[in-house]
């Protein structure tokens, strides 16, 4: 497995010195010891050490980044990219038995267009078109390697659910036609957004009698019984683990009404909502999801797209985090994904949030949402080595990723990149007269037939 | 009797089987595949079966002997994954690669699954949707698909014929290509593996009212799924039989029994992300499966990748690789730039040499015409193989015993042996040649002479050479 190099055609294999110090940055850590100017120690994929001044293992990879800005590795909690097929299962209210993992495609040039943008980590979520969607995990975007190996290991997955206007788009007359050119679309159940709660809470129903069952043969089995399992039924194991704990909730939402629906129906059903996603009208009920122990992932400033995303204020971001809810901005887009960046350094206008407090909404804040800040999101001695180096205040239009690393190994390179560019083109110009020339041959020869 | 004249099969157009119980082809070069090649040697069929192969091999007195001066004497070809004789299929069994990154990107998964039988909409797994896993190929056969009659044309004497419509498409048959009244008589093994497709899917709002699946993760849930389902359904039919009392009895589920009476399942793997997705995915099948299946990959097209190679090799798992190459998409003089990515045009110059690179690797692989049924065609698309690195003797047994063995038939066809079913070609010239003709087929020792082409009348079934009589 090691030796699957998918990305060869496109990138260099990353080079992983086993140690590396990045000298004369300026560091924003994003953890304890703020920002300052100095070095980072990177040994086995793990960042060893940081400071002022740091001693210089001999043998170590030295980088020179005077000038320069060292963060943390960009983490996007809403992401669709790097997978085969569709992202939405739309056939059904309820389709949790699909799994992005079956689906990673770590061929999709996105990724390694998300690195460039200085994203190591990402959401890999299931569409919106049901109440309750697939099942979904976060990726590193080691560009190059195979699916398995991009997974994020230890981390908890998660599932998408899906309010207002998308989940119940299917169920319209009006709004259903998005199958093939002149096929009768058949109506999906909820066309309103009543119908979506509904979905939602018959599907724990069935979940929580589907546990039931369950825990009873595991009981049988503790006492040394030997009874015939239940069916297994995976888009029900699905929601048993999100009743166990073990699988995070990510909910597509855009209402303040549909919002506090959501909090209701989960604490009714006895489990906790991990994150709204986009959220645009969060600001309004942010109180609710803060007590709810719910993390909101929204946009920047992008909004007014449907009905349901007009009541939308750039100051979301920063609202939600005055009133105590761990916020932070996706991109949902793999063109957005390339400069989450800039999205960050918006909320320094719109709410006046500092530099840590606007980049921890693209790094930290995300880990955290997603469980993963033991690991990453911030550069501290211990952690993932997943660095991104920029030529400049990383929140400014002007600075361009230089460098990326993740567990230490080098993914990214833009002068390598800008330096392999020509060879490309003229290896791809080769192939392209190559085939002129054996077709107009051909074609010339071909018989009538 | 003993001198009949080879020559006056050429002028016979028909291709009407004859069917002497004895023959004997003699003095011709004979390759036998799982032996050394005979320069000079003999060859006598009885009964529909080899009697005897060699050198000094007695000439019977009965027999009707062709002389075989300046010909080549093969075992009968196998296409390994092949739609002949189904009801409707299209030529091309698995919708293989045309150029363009789009068209490639479209045709990942090999089959569109868009074109199962009209049914009524699914609402989850429980509706067992695009699946007709109890179908038999052979049960479905049509003894007058005018398909069989090209494709032998091309030497090819056995087809592994599937339905390929759906999910769980069905169950594959081994064919002899006779031509006859009674489809029955084609059969030679009734079920060799369960034809799986990863096919359509447009996701939001559900594929055209089609229902679930609608998407490629859909399908691969609905799989594990189907799996998981047959794993319970053994248990519970098992508990039911050994004490139905007071147990309610589980019910009848022919999707279910249809996978269960598969012995091999053969899954879809165009791309190196696919072959790594699906060797994995069938893995996990065999672990869940309630009965021991062997698996097969097919599609294979970039297989010419190394790391593929590897994949494939270390997961030894049998690969069937198509034949359909993809090709440049139509270009206009004044459309000269391409958007096409590099990796397309890589994957289009290199395509052909996949062949070579699992021979070199070690892997065990069957090549199978794809569509390109024709002989013209076929024998082209095999000639590409050849020119990208594959030695001809490696295209000839990816063509008789590897497909053989990968179906657990070579103790019966795939070579020149005595005791073999009686499948065998007769060429002048080197089998895959641009300008081979292809003079004589025997299927379950019935003789046929294929068609002299429609455009070029005299030449040889399969040479587009223009100085050979091809019609411009």
């Amino acid at each position: 497995m090691k030796k699957l190099i998918l990305g060869a055609l496109l990138a260099l294999e990353p080079l992983c010195a086993d140690t590396i110090v990045i000298q004369n940055a300026t560091v924003m850590t994003e953890g304890p010891k703020g920002i300052f100017k100095g070095s980072v120690v990177v040994r086995d994929g793990k960042i060893v050490d940081l400071g002022e001044k740091v001693m210089v293992p001999a043998g170590a990879t030295v980088i020179e980044a005077g000038g320069q800005y060292l963060i943390p590795g960009i983490i996007d909690c809403h992401s669709h990219i790097a997978g085969s097929g569709s992202i939405n299962e739309g056939s059904v209210s309820v389709s949790s038995m699909v799994n992005i993992r079956d689906i990673i495609n770590p061929d999709d040039i996105a990724i390694y267009r998300a690195l460039a943008g200085g994203v190591t980590t990402a959401n890999i979520l299931h569409g919106s078109a049901n109440s309750i969607g697939g099942q979904t995990l976060p990726l590193k975007m080691r560009w190059g390697k195979s699916a398995q190996e991009l997974i994020f290991a230890g981390a908890t997955p998660g599932i998408k659910f899906a309010l207002g206007e998308n989940p119940k788009r299917a169920g319209n007359p009006q709004g259903g036609g998005r199958g093939a050119a002149g096929a009768i679309q058949v109506g999906r159940y909820p066309a309103t957004r009543m119908g979506v709660e509904d979905v939602i809470r018959e599907a724990f129903n069935d979940a929580k009698a589907y546990k039931v069952e369950w825990d009873a043969y595991d009981a049988q089995v503790a006492k040394g019984e030997h009874p015939i399992p239940p069916r297994t039924d995976l888009k029900l194991q699905a929601l048993k683990e999100v009743l166990e704990n073990k699988r995070y909730v990510h909910v597509h939402c855009y209402r303040a009404d549909e919002i506090l629906m959501m909090i209701r129906a989960a604490d009714d059903n006895g489990f906790k909502v991990r994150t709204f996603q986009h959220v645009l009208e969060g600001y309004k009920v942010a109180k609710e999801i803060a007590e709810h122990g719910a993390g909101a992932s929204t946009f920047s400033d992008w909004w007014a797209y449907k009905i349901e995303a007009i009541d939308a204020i750039p100051f979301n971001a920063a609202l939600m985090t005055k009133k105590g809810v761990l916020v932070s901005l996706n991109s949902d887009d793999a063109e957005l994904m390339r400069h989450l960046n800039t999205e960050a350094g918006k909320a320094m206008k719109y709410g006046g949030m500092n530099e840590t407090e606007a980049l921890a909404m693209v790094t930290i804040n995300p880990a955290k949402q997603l469980g993963i800040d033991k690991t990453v999101g911030s550069i501290e001695v211990g952690k993932d080595a997943d660095l991104v180096l920029y030529d400049g205040f990383p929140m400014s239009d002007f600075a361009k990723v230089q460098k990326v690393w993740i567990d230490g190994a080098q993914y990214f390179d833009r002068d390598k990149e800008v330096a392999a560019q020509a060879a490309k083109d003229a290896e791809k110009q080769q192939l392209l007269d190559k085939e002129k020339a054996a077709h107009g041959q051909q074609s010339t020869r071909r018989p009538n037939q | 009797m003993k001198k009949l004249l080879v020559l006056s099969f050429l002028w016979c157009a028909c291709a009407l089987a004859e069917a002497p119980s004895t023959v004997a082809i003699h003095n011709a070069k004979i390759v036998t595949v799982s032996g050394p090649v005979i320069a000079k040697g003999t060859v006598i069929l009885k009964n529909g079966l080899i009697e005897a192969v060699g050198e000094n091999v007695a000439v019977p007195p009965d027999a009707w002997v062709v002389d075989g001066e300046g010909m080549t004497v093969y075992p009968g070809l196998i296409d390994a994954l092949s739609t002949v004789g189904m009801p409707g299929a299209a030529p091309a069994a698995t919708g293989g690669g045309r150029g363009g990154r789009g068209a490639a990107a479209a045709a990942q998964t090999p089959v569109p699954a868009a074109q199962a039988a009209p049914a009524e909409r699914s609402w989850g797994p429980e509706d067992r949707p695009q699946t007709t896993s109890w179908l038999l190929a052979a049960d479905e056969l049509q003894a007058g698909d005018k398909r069989v009659e090209t494709v032998r044309g091309g030497g090819i004497t056995t087809a592994v014929t599937f339905p390929t419509r759906g999910i769980f498409a069905g169950q594959g048959s081994v064919i002899d290509l006779v031509s006859g009244e009674k489809p029955a008589e084609m059969v030679l093994v009734a079920s060799v593996g369960q034809y799986i497709s990863m096919g359509g899917g447009r996701g939001f709002g559900g594929g055209g009212g089609g229902g679930f699946p609608s998407s490629l993760m859909g399908i691969i849930s609905y799989v594990r799924q189907v799996y998981l389902d047959a794993n319970h359904y053994k248990l519970v039919k098992e508990a039911y039989a050994k004490d139905p009392r007071g147990m309610q009895r589980p019910e009848y589920d022919r999707a279910l029994e249809g996978l269960m009476a598969s012995q091999r399942f053969l899954l879809p793997a165009n791309q190196l992300v696919e072959m790594d997705r699906m060797l994995r995915f069938g893995a996990e099948l065999k672990t869940i499966s309630p009965v021991e299946q062997k698996m097969i990959i097919y599609g294979a097209r970039e297989a010419y990748r190394p790391e593929a190679a590897d994949l494939l090799k270390k997961a030894n798992v049998p690969v069937l690789l198509s034949i359909h190459w993809p090709t440049p998409p139509a270009r206009t003089a004044d459309s000269e730039d391409s958007n096409e990515t590099l990796r397309t045009l890589i994957e289009r110059d290199q395509a052909p040499s996949a062949p070579a690179v699992l021979q070199k690797a070690g892997v065990k692989f069957a090549l199978y015409s794809d569509g390109a049924e024709s002989p013209r065609d076929f024998q082209r698309a095999v000639k590409k193989a050849i020119d990208a690195g594959l030695s001809r003797e490696d295209a000839l047994r990816a063509f008789t015993l590897s497909p053989a063995e990968i179906y657990g038939i070579s103790d019966r066809v795939g070579s020149i042996e005595k005791g073999k079913i009686a499948n065998i070609v007769v060429t002048k010239g080197e089998i895959f040649d641009d300008r081979t003709q292809i003079v004589m087929v025997f299927v379950d020792g019935k003789k046929y002479t294929p068609d002299a082409p429609a455009a070029g009348g005299r030449g040889g079934p399969a040479t587009d050479d223009p100085g050979a009589g091809g019609n411009q």
